[in-house]
């Protein structure tokens, strides 16, 4: 019946599926965002060479180099690598 | 100078032929020398849409390739004399379209007329890119659900990235959000994305909401335009997106649900 319906649930207001939505894509679409800032054309052979050049010494998979310039505003560019390094591969002497 | 505007989306099926015919139309109402163009190689619907189907006989890739001329291949609409249409092929050829060709078409038909509206097929392949490329403006259709938003935001990507204004460093194309199937009733019992909680995602311009309306499966039955039918409210948000577009400022309608009457409150329904 409408009318008790009307007056049960007036109080509780639950989490709309539309809040959902918006919140789910508020999420997935900065996070696609941040995945096609416009990088330069060099990053990907530049990646194959790090990595070539990294596996002359140590064994490294290709996740385990990330390369990401950022525009720290104005003039300032900064090139940032980052190198994960797992215990195994590199037993201390 | 024409200006060019591709009306996308990337999700198939939102509203973008209906939302180009509806436009095109309108804006040829308004005096303007309108032509439609469809991208969608293959797979040509604008002319169903636009009730000229039976007037095809050459097409864009019979004019990119030379076998036709452009005054062969275009199509004068019999209700509004300034607009023409010119028709996809049937052909599965996807490369058929290539940017320099395309760009010749584009300046050719600049030289007469004042509006190229580019009808985009859905997805981010090759047809679609070709749309945008030229583009000065874009009317990005999205209806207010998930994967519309999520797709609307991958193609504002492809616009600020792969468009010929982003190649040429030069201003970038101008973006305008349409929301098409919008169903206040739905938004306001929390079942559908509102107006406000698209623009907050996608973050531009908002050129018109499209409610929606029984009037537009009418119009394509009948290949008659929505925005013909004046008495619908589909055909009256089109007319307002018209009027923006001509930089006319419009107050929003359609964005209620109708009240419901104290008795069917109190007894359902």
């Amino acid at each position: 019946m409408a009318l008790l319906d009307y007056f049960l649930h007036k109080k509780d207001k639950p989490v709309t599926t539309a809040s959902k939505a918006k919140e789910r894509l508020q999420i997935i679409v900065a996070h696609e965002r941040n995945n096609r800032k416009v990088q330069p054309d060099y990053l990907p052979d530049l990646t194959k060479d790090i990595l070539a050049v990294l596996r002359k010494y140590i064994q490294v998979s290709d996740e385990s180099l990330s390369i990401n310039l950022d525009n720290k505003g104005g003039e300032l560019n900064v090139l940032e690598l980052n190198i994960e390094l797992h215990d195994e591969q590199h037993p201390q002497t | 100078m024409a200006r060019i505007i591709v009306v996308t989306s990337g999700k198939g099926g939102v509203g973008k032929t209906t939302s180009s015919a509806a436009i095109g139309i309108g804006l040829a109402l308004k005096g303007h020398k309108v032509v439609l163009i469809d991208f969608d190689i293959g797979l040509r619907n604008l002319d169903l849409i636009m009730g000229c189907e039976r007037r095809v006989v050459y097409d864009f890739v019979n004019v990119i390739k030379g076998e036709a001329t452009l005054n062969q291949a275009l199509i004068k609409d019999k209700r509004v004399s300034t607009l023409s249409i010119l028709p996809a092929s049937q052909t599965r050829d996807k490369d058929a379209l290539d940017k320099e060709s395309v760009g010749k078409v584009l300046t050719e038909l600049g030289e007469t007329y004042d509006y190229i509206i580019c009808d985009s097929p859905a997805g981010i392949e090759a047809g679609a890119m070709m749309a945008l490329y030229y583009a000065d403006e874009a009317i990005v259709t999205t209806n207010p659900e998930v994967s519309s938003v999520r797709d609307s935001d991958r193609i504002l990507g492809m616009l600020a990235s792969r468009s010929r204004r982003a190649e040429l460093n030069l201003e970038p194309i101008k973006e305008h959000l349409l929301l098409t199937r919008y169903s206040p009733k739905r938004v306001t019992e929390g079942e559908m994305l509102s107006v406000e909680d698209v623009e907050d995602i996608l973050s531009i311009p908002l050129l018109g909401v499209i409610p929606e309306s029984q009037a537009v499966l009418k119009a394509s039955n009948a290949g008659e335009p929505v925005i013909l039918d004046k008495e619908s409210d589909a055909g009256q948000a089109y007319q307002d997106v018209v009027n923006r577009l001509l930089g006319d400022s419009v107050d929003f309608r359609f964005l209620v649900a109708e009240k419901k009457g104290i008795f069917s409150r109190m007894f359902g329904g």
